[in-house]
């Protein structure tokens, strides 16, 4: 053997560390078990300032979740709506009564109508007086100003035969006015479905915000343990070891916004809960307020978990080049 | 174990901080390298560390050309070498066990083997009864020797320092000399960048004198008979 060969003068203790494939892979899986600790670790270290960066995800996320509930029970509300759409045919002044039953019998019997009602000038005033409080006023006048009205109710509500038999009715010389009810629950869905392009924007809007939180904090976290990493880079780790700890972190942040932000909807749907169940009764619904769906709670934190993630992951790609060992 | 051959730097900023420097260093030798500050020592080491690339000619690490190498390998032949630092590197959030084992941690090794490994790295600089301490409570030879545990934990075959002896006395000064001999002695190629002049000339060792980039000077006068 050559005078300087390691092999020559190595006593047995010396032999190069060699590690086999089975502990690396437990090493690595412990690796991360140890990185998504010390995030744990490290939030419990400075809980004033993890709170901060959570609130501020949970908000920025809890209002479109928020919204978004808001919208859904709009949703279910407004949907028998349109079951009941019906026409309102104001007759002319001088139909009386019978003739106006005579009309809504005749009208009872077209194909497209499933029945009619009848309210005449007199049941109309008193309604009016009980609804509007300006009975006394309704009082000094000469006369009863109300028209005589059949209330007609569609068979089918698709909105061409709706609006055929509106056409249909209004042609008739004792109908001063058929008026369709349900544009304004087609106006509501209309303004519904524009509500959901709006939580759309919303949502990606503040998911852009969190991420930046989320790329903040982490840049933070970089810089305060910028002599960790030297010391890891020196000795070898790689930069998947460096990132892991930081990744973690990310994900905690945004998976414990999620939650909060849960909690936060929650909250508050609680908080409106009565009064919207009262509100709702006032408008004869059955309808109460639906919270989150089961699958809105479970994806909510790990979305916002991976939010977390993405923005750890861009500080990490960003910030980490910068650290590097110097002597 | 190292070989540099017609090796030239030169920074973006036109700084040529190394010109056509040829020397190889075997295993189990001892070697000082030497030279004003500025003249070259700092970017020999980062060649050998991977932290900078050569900008002319081919540095060898057990016979692997280092150009050769990819960003994503530089972590693997960093785990071959052993690196002490002037300044220690310790991190003071965590214990003088846990700093010595982050080399054993990264490499991937089992829990039982780390437990053994650090405390017999430990024992070798004499620190086994300081494990759980934190390195802040430490002195500054003891924080060294905590350094130097850390580098050869791993067994790397090749140990570097840099200024290793920088803020010692020479009664501590003496003792990591020691303690670089003994690795030597079993087949770790030792280099130690410094300009301690008192500390080389009580050691007689081969040295590599750097001047402007220039290696001047390549003694072989140590007592290896390399």
């Amino acid at each position: 053997m050559a005078p300087n060969s390691p092999r020559a003068r190595r006593p047995g203790g010396a032999r190069s560390a060699r590690t086999s494939l089975g502990d690396r892979l437990r090493a690595w899986r412990h690796h991360h078990r140890d990185s998504l600790r010390d995030a744990l670790n490290r939030m419990r270290a400075a809980p004033s300032s993890a709170l901060m960066t959570v609130l501020v995800i949970a908000i920025a996320l809890a209002l479109p979740a928020g919204l978004a509930v808001l919208l859904d029970n709009a949703r279910v509300i407004t949907k028998g709506w349109d079951g009941n759409a019906h026409l309102s045919v104001f007759l002319e002044m001088d139909v009386d009564e019978d003739r106006q039953r005579r009309l809504a019998d005749d009208w009872a019997d077209f194909d497209t109508v499933k029945r009619t009602e009848v309210i005449t000038r007199a049941q109309a005033l008193d309604e009016f007086k009980a609804l509007s409080g300006f009975g006394d006023v309704l009082e000094a006048l000469p006369d009863n100003p109300l028209p005589p009205l059949i209330v007609v109710y569609p068979d089918n509500t698709a909105p061409g035969q709706v609006e055929a038999l509106q056409t249909r009715l209004n042609a008739l010389p004792e109908v001063d006015n058929a008026q369709l009810d349900v544009a304004w629950v087609r106006r509501l869905h209309a303004i519904i479905e524009l509500g959901d392009r709006l939580i759309g924007v919303l949502t990606l809007g503040l998911a852009a915000a969190v991420v930046l939180v989320v790329v903040n904090t982490i840049r933070l976290a970089i810089e305060s343990r910028r002599e960790e990493i030297v010391v890891i880079k020196i000795v070898g780790g790689t930069d998947g070891f460096v990132r892991r700890p930081f990744l973690y972190s990310g994900f905690c942040f945004g998976f414990a916004g999620g939650v909060l932000s849960l909690v936060l909807v929650g909250t508050a749907l609680w908080w409106l809960g009565g009064p919207i169940d009262e509100l709702l009764n006032l408008y004869e619904s059955e309808h109460s307020l639906t919270g989150m769906s089961p699958s809105t709670v479970l994806v909510l934190p790990l979305f916002s978990g991976t939010l977390g993630l993405l923005g750890a992951w861009l500080a990490v790609s960003r910030h980490l080049g910068d650290v590097e060992p110097q002597f | 174990m190292i070989k540099f051959d017609r090796v030239s730097k030169r920074y973006p900023n036109g700084k040529d901080a190394l010109r056509r420097i040829n020397f190889e260093l075997p295993a189990g030798q001892l070697t000082f390298l030497t030279g004003h500050s500025g003249a070259g020592k700092s970017t020999l080491l980062k060649l050998i560390m991977m932290i900078e690339r050569p900008t002319q000619g081919q540095v060898f690490v057990e016979g692997q050309n280092l150009n050769g190498f990819s960003t994503r390998q530089v972590p693997f032949l960093r785990r071959k070498i052993g690196m002490v630092h002037q300044n220690h590197q310790l991190l003071f959030d965590r214990s003088v066990f846990d700093n010595v084992a982050l080399p054993l941690v990264i490499a991937g090794f089992a829990r039982a083997d780390i437990g053994k490994r650090v405390r017999a790295a430990l024992d070798k600089v004499g620190l086994l009864n300081k494990e759980k301490l934190n390195p802040i409570m430490l002195s500054g030879g003891e924080q060294q020797r905590v350094g130097i545990a850390r580098a050869v934990v791993n067994k790397p075959p090749l140990l570097l320092a840099d200024e290793p002896t920088g803020n010692l006395d020479p009664a501590l000064s003496a003792e990591i000399m020691d303690l670089f001999h003994d690795f030597a002695r079993v087949g770790v190629a030792v280099l130690i960048a410094t300009h301690d002049l008192s500390l080389i000339a009580r050691h007689r060792h081969r040295l590599l004198t750097l001047r402007e980039g220039r290696l001047i000077h390549d003694g072989e006068d140590d007592d290896h008979g390399a």
